[in-house]
């Protein structure tokens, strides 16, 4: 480690990052940021990286180029931004390396900035054709804090973190005492992000009360939920607001080690926080003597081996000591007995980046967000049959209708809004009577679903909810522990009568026995996992009652997912006798030759749905339908000859 | 000691808490955790062989048979839920010959089931080995796989 370094003051490292971004920000090269965050990978942001680089090299054009997180519009990705000095930074959507090729020479070269490709402009100055970035529909509603930095800042770059207010909420930390900060974070109204929105402050102040001269700080990066990926887009975008806001935790309660729990499936995450670790051990931001103030505080990466329990803060803890991660008994509370038997404080990726702004800028500027119960904003993941599909963050209060019809552009493919899911496998699914609801902690509560950590699914008609409910009891019984009956047993049997519904065999009273279940499972299970597992059936129940009334009764599925329930016919009016579906039919259940209208027996079926996918689609021959009988011929009859 | 198993758990030696950090490592090095590496893991640890399989066979990560030369991840998160990753899965069953969790007899490919890349923007998604591919049609997954030898 440079000593230097070491003994620099964090004025004295401010002024040195200042200058780093400024020689970055205000440079008299031309910038280009690819977004290389995970989603930005999947899309093919290294292909166009990779192009970026050869293209500038073979024309010798000096420019910055810089691989940044994501700015939250994943459906347009990869996403390059390019900034010429004295202009502002256009921002470009669905690059590929043929485009980015085609950019560097319209722009860069001929000074065309491309106005038919730009999403937008982003910071001071305008250029003709291209409107602002942020006016956007998908952005104007959001208020970005924790994302701030993601898809801006270079997130391996310290200085950047630091030249734009980073660390200075720790700094000012190490100015208060313990009690003070408790209170700063108290009066942010701040609540748990991980999704049971537990007051932060309150349960800081319950570890710092707990004696013992060893504590543990565990920031919460196991996002397992499916359908959720805000955290690992911080972490990829800006990890160094996590680690400000472990620094000040620890503070705050008199931790002296901390851990971040990440899940294994996150590597590029992962990787990002090592390098951050490793810059702020370079700033004697870790260590023995933090600043020279005498605090002394370790951070620890423990990675998670893929156990979806392991987010549940006791089975997390007995993960990190090297134990299966099974959830125990509370109390003891982790503040008081926690990793080793130490008081322990468990906080979630989006709580600590919130801590850090918090202690930046003020407890009172944050709570201006939100609404009285619940204050600032929140990230979610916008994903499933949504249009505009990516990461956002919004004021608390907002409605859905707002997030999902203003924000994400409302369904895909002009398909019929059904349901929408929060909280993963431990919210609900709401319905469109819903959309109007305010997104807050108790509002979604008390509509049978959760904030959780903020993933949204949209669902639309050809989603099944029997069937959703299904896949997530599939997940949740899956992932149970096994330590406690009601959970172990319990989603078995919620699940096996899921199943039996949605393969056309339900029976009168399973409706009761699922919604007994799912009280005694809530009731009796030991950990959340277990107590939250019914949601998605309790509320599907509730508000799409008819479904499994539907699948039960009438043996219909009118989404036509349940593969038993469903039925295909050759329909004689538009067969041509063209032999492509018998000779793709696995179980040879048509019937049919040259120039003959073909039949399906229903009897040799198995509902594949091979031949609806083959069926040359200017025939479109092939019918599927639920619940409905299609007349047609027994035996195959020629082909009319007027066709 | 194996030499090679050895140099991998030399770190971790005398540290609270390193079982599972050591399992990872361990399947990093040899591509999966075989009888004999479990033994030696229990002997350095001094624990008993049965707490090591305890905790291996607890976690999804942990795989107890050799691996296949390429993984193929078939995400099962919600959004690929929603966006038909079921027909994309019975694709590569079809064509790989193999269920979620097998190995192809050859031991060219594992088909795994995982819960959620995190990716669900660009949902249904497939991972090869370490490349993610987004918006997968059951075509395109298949095409995805052909050029691995």
């Amino acid at each position: 480690m440079n000593r230097l370094e070491d003994a620099m003051t964090f004025e004295e490292i401010q002024s040195l990052a200042k200058v780093e971004w400024e020689a970055f920000d205000r440079s008299d090269r031309p910038r280009i940021l690819v977004g290389a965050a995970t989603c930005g990978r999947s899309a093919g942001a290294l292909d166009v990286l990779q192009t970026v680089n050869d293209e500038l090299a073979r024309r010798g054009i000096d420019a910055t180029v810089v691989q940044v997180g994501c700015i939250g519009l994943c459906y347009l990705e990869p996403l390059v931004d390019i900034t010429k000095p004295g202009r502002p930074r256009i921002c470009y959507g669905n690059v590929t390396p043929e485009i980015a090729a085609q950019l560097i020479e319209d722009y860069l070269v001929n000074d065309n900035p491309r106005p038919d490709l730009a999403l937008g402009t982003i910071g001071e100055g305008a250029v003709e054709g291209i409107p602002g970035f942020f006016e956007q529909p998908m952005l104007k509603p959001q208020v970005r804090i924790i994302l701030r930095h993601c898809g801006t800042i270079d997130p391996v770059n310290i200085n950047h973190y630091i030249a734009l207010g980073g660390y200075s909420g720790f700094a000012q930390s190490l100015k208060m005492r313990p009690e003070e900060i408790i209170e700063e974070i108290k009066r942010s109204g701040l609540r748990g992000r991980g999704g049971a929105g537990f007051p932060t402050g309150l349960k800081w102040e319950f570890c710092h009360r707990s004696t013992g001269s060893e504590k543990y700080l565990v920031c919460n990066a196991d996002e397992g939920d499916p359908g959720a990926f805000m955290n690992r887009s911080v972490l990829e975008g800006d990890p160094h607001a996590v680690l400000e806001g472990m620094l000040i935790a620890a503070r705050a309660i008199g931790a002296t080690h901390g851990y971040v729990y990440c899940r294994a499936e996150y590597p590029l995450a992962l990787e990002r926080l090592r390098i951050a670790i490793s810059r702020m051990k370079d700033y004697a931001l870790l260590g023995e003597d933090i600043l020279g103030s005498g605090f002394a505080f370790d951070i620890e990466i423990k990675e998670g081996a893929g156990a979806f329990v392991c987010g549940e803060e006791t089975a997390l803890m007995a993960s990190i000591e090297g134990q299966r991660g099974m959830p125990r008994p509370r109390p003891p509370f982790p503040a008081q007995a926690g990793i080793w038997g130490k008081p322990t404080n468990i906080n979630n990726v989006e709580t600590l980046a919130a801590v850090a702004v918090i202690l930046q800028r003020g407890a009172d500027w944050y709570a201006q967000h939100g609404t009285e119960s619940s204050k600032g904003t929140k990230t979610f993941a916008l994903a499933g049959k949504i249009r505009r599909t990516g990461l956002i963050e919004v004021p608390l209060g907002i409605t859905l209708r707002e997030i999902i019809y203003d924000i994400g552009g409302g369904v895909a493919d002009d398909k019929q809004f059904k349901a929408v899911q929060t909280g993963g496998p431990s919210g609900g699914c709401l319905s469109s009577e819903h959309l109007d609801l305010p997104v807050d902690y108790e509002t979604l509560a008390q509509a049978g679903s959760i904030m959780g950590s903020g993933g949204i699914i949209v669902a639309d008609e050809d989603t099944c909810i029997v069937d959703f409910a299904r896949f997530f009891l599939t997940f949740t019984q899956a992932e149970s522990c096994g330590k406690c009956a009601p959970c172990r047993v319990g989603t078995r049997k919620m699940l096996d009568i899921l199943e039996r519904v949605t393969q056309g065999e339900g029976r009168d009273g399973d409706i009761d026995k699922l919604h007994q279940l799912a009280e005694t499972i809530r009731d009796g299970s030991l950990c959340a996992l277990g107590g939250t597992a019914p949601n998605p059936v309790l509320t599907t129940l509730r508000y799409f009652h008819g479904e499994y009334e539907e699948h039960i009764k009438d043996k219909r599925c009118s989404a036509l997912v349940c593969k038993n329930l469903v039925s295909y016919y050759i329909l004689p009016d538009k067969c041509q006798g063209c032999m492509i579906c018998l000779r793709n039919c696995p179980v040879g259940a048509i019937k049919g030759g040259k120039r003959l209208v073909h039949v399906v027996d229903q009897s040799k079926c198995t509902h594949c749905g091979t031949c609806l996918d083959v069926c040359p689609p200017r025939f479109g021959a092939v019918a599927k339908v639920s619940g409905q009988r299609i007349e047609v011929p027994e035996e195959p009859i020629p082909v009319s000859p007027s066709k | 000691m194996n030499e090679e198993l050895a140099e991998v758990l030399a770190p971790y030696r005398g540290r609270r808490g390193s079982l599972i950090p050591i399992l990872q490592a361990v399947q990093a090095k040899l591509g999966y955790l075989p009888e004999e590496a479990v033994a030696e893991i229990a002997q350095f640890l001094a624990i008993s062989k049965s707490e090591v399989f305890g905790v291996a066979t607890f976690y999804s990560q942990f795989r107890f048979t050799k691996p296949g030369r390429h993984t193929v991840k078939v995400c099962l998160g919600t959004s690929c839920y929603v966006r038909g990753v079921s027909q994309i899965m019975s694709a590569l069953e079809q064509t790989l010959g193999i269920e979620a969790g097998q190995t192809t007899p050859d031991l060219k490919f594992n088909l795994e089931r995982v819960a959620c890349f995190g990716c669900c923007a660009l949902s249904p998604i497939i991972v090869v080995d370490d490349t993610v591919c987004s918006r997968v049609t059951p075509e395109k997954a298949k095409q995805a796989i052909s050029s691995y030898e």
